[in-house]
């Protein structure tokens, strides 16, 4: 009988049992990788919408203010979205034979409600509410990023527990004055004035509940 | 074991597993302006019927919440107008009317700029002559080309804008007498400084405003 391992095997055998945990880990790491990557959590990828609404035009070409539209933003955990109403305000006279806002009028004329395609969704088990954000002076660009210059919509933050722990284990450095929150261009002033402002804000927020578990999971 | 019941030992060990994953971020509840296959128009949410009083909100005909005291507009706005009422009418006053009103109210606003019918500025004879009634009523239910504004401005926010345009209606038609002494001294030190005001519209001094609007 033929001899059933060549001297070579010991080789093999050894290399692959080398190999073995490097494999492991780099299986880790790419998983790792992947599960982050913005191709999974949406992060900088448009999403497609019933009409091609502009944040850009509508708050850097136009400075309408984030409220105008988003009324609720201040007194609920939902910042609303408007209702078609709203964007014939100003569309029943400007661009009102537009092909791109042919589904806005029909949905006016209908009365069937334009069925947009959520950005930002939270899991169900994670409770968010805008208004207490807002009151306390996290600002619209922390969260959503500068949506005055986003053509489409697109999450700019991966909405991953560890982010909102980031903050919420130290808010500081997050916050702004409650005036500065709708403020797309903000960045903290580099004078005492502006810190003793933040030191104001701050002192507004009681940290020691913010990590609990029952803060974001009732 | 059989290599059928291997096989659905590593199906069902799979589908679990799937299960674990998802489910809970999706759960059998409505998310506010949800889509919902169980009426008609697809919303979840559900208009309240015509006609239902939400319990202790019963908006009876008191001039606070029409604008009008026995149908006639009234003449005044049925709130005290003070600094805070003042302050909180311009935040929602360029919110929700400078779009096309302007932050100044002349109605040359970023909106009309781009193609809509030009609103009366707010400093003619006219407009400076209605009753704050009627601007209320403009608010909550539009006029000509202007959509009602009922649904996106709560009635004491209406109120605070009423106040806030009666004041920016003042300060196109103000003297120096009109400014009480303090400021004054103040407004006459810019302008031979010729320092640029300050960004805001209303100095931190602002007068009580009960005294402006008895001139």
């Amino acid at each position: 009988m033929a001899q059933v391992f060549y001297p070579s095997a010991n080789t093999i055998a050894r290399v692959t049992l080398m190999s073995l945990p490097i494999a492991i880990i780099v299986i880790v790491i790419a998983v790792r990788t992947a599960s982050e990557s913005d191709y999974v959590t949406g992060v900088n990828f448009a999403v497609d919408q019933p009409v091609e609404f502009s944040h850009e035009h509508h708050v850097a070409g136009l400075g309408i203010d984030c409220r105008y539209c988003h009324t609720s933003v201040e007194d609920s955990p939902f910042a609303g979205i408007p209702p078609t109403e709203t964007c014939m305000t100003c569309h029943s006279q400007i661009w009102s034979d537009a092909p791109m806002l042919q589904p806005v009028r029909t949905s006016w004329e209908t009365g069937q409600p334009l069925r947009w395609n959520r950005v930002h969704d939270l899991p169900d088990f994670a409770f968010f509410d805008h208004s207490i954000h807002i009151a306390r002076g996290v600002g619209c660009v922390t969260c959503h990023g500068r949506v005055d210059q986003m053509p489409l919509m697109w999450k700019s933050q991966t909405l991953f527990m560890q982010w909102c722990l980031d903050c919420h284990r130290d808010p500081y450095p997050h916050i702004r004055p409650r005036e500065a929150v709708f403020d797309m261009n903000w960045t903290p002033a580099d004078n005492p004035e502006a810190q003793v402002a933040l030191q104001a804000a701050h002192a507004n927020i009681r940290t020691e509940g913010l990590t609990n578990c029952s803060a974001c999971h009732r | 074991m059989s290599p059928r019941t291997c096989a659905r030992l590593i199906l069902a060990l799979v589908t679990l597993i799937a299960a674990g994953c998802r489910d809970m971020y999706e759960q059998p509840k409505g998310d506010p302006l949800e889509s919902s296959s169980l009426f008609d128009n697809g919303m979840l949410a559900r208009p309240l019927v015509e006609g239902v009083v939400p319990r202790g909100a019963l908006r009876d005909h008191s001039p606070y919440y029409t604008g009008r005291d026995q149908n006639q507009l009234v003449v005044q706005a049925p709130v005290p107008v003070t600094h805070d009422l003042l302050k909180r009418g311009q935040e929602r006053y360029n919110i929700f009317c400078a779009p096309c009103h302007n932050q100044n109210g002349d109605g040359q606003g970023m909106i009309v700029l781009r193609g809509f019918k030009m609103p009366p500025s707010f400093h003619d004879e006219r407009m400076r002559a209605v009753p704050d009634g009627h601007i209320f009523d403009v608010i909550t239910h539009g006029f000509g080309t202007m959509y009602p504004y009922a649904q996106r401005v709560p009635v004491a926010d209406r109120w605070a804008i009423v106040a806030y345009i009666r004041a920016l209606q003042l300060s196109q038609h103000a003297t120096l007498d009109d400014v009480p002494p303090q400021v004054r001294q103040e407004l006459i030190q810019r302008q031979n400084e010729s320092v640029p005001p300050a960004d805001s519209p209303l100095p931190s001094q602002f007068p009580p405003v009960e005294e402006v609007r008895d001139e």
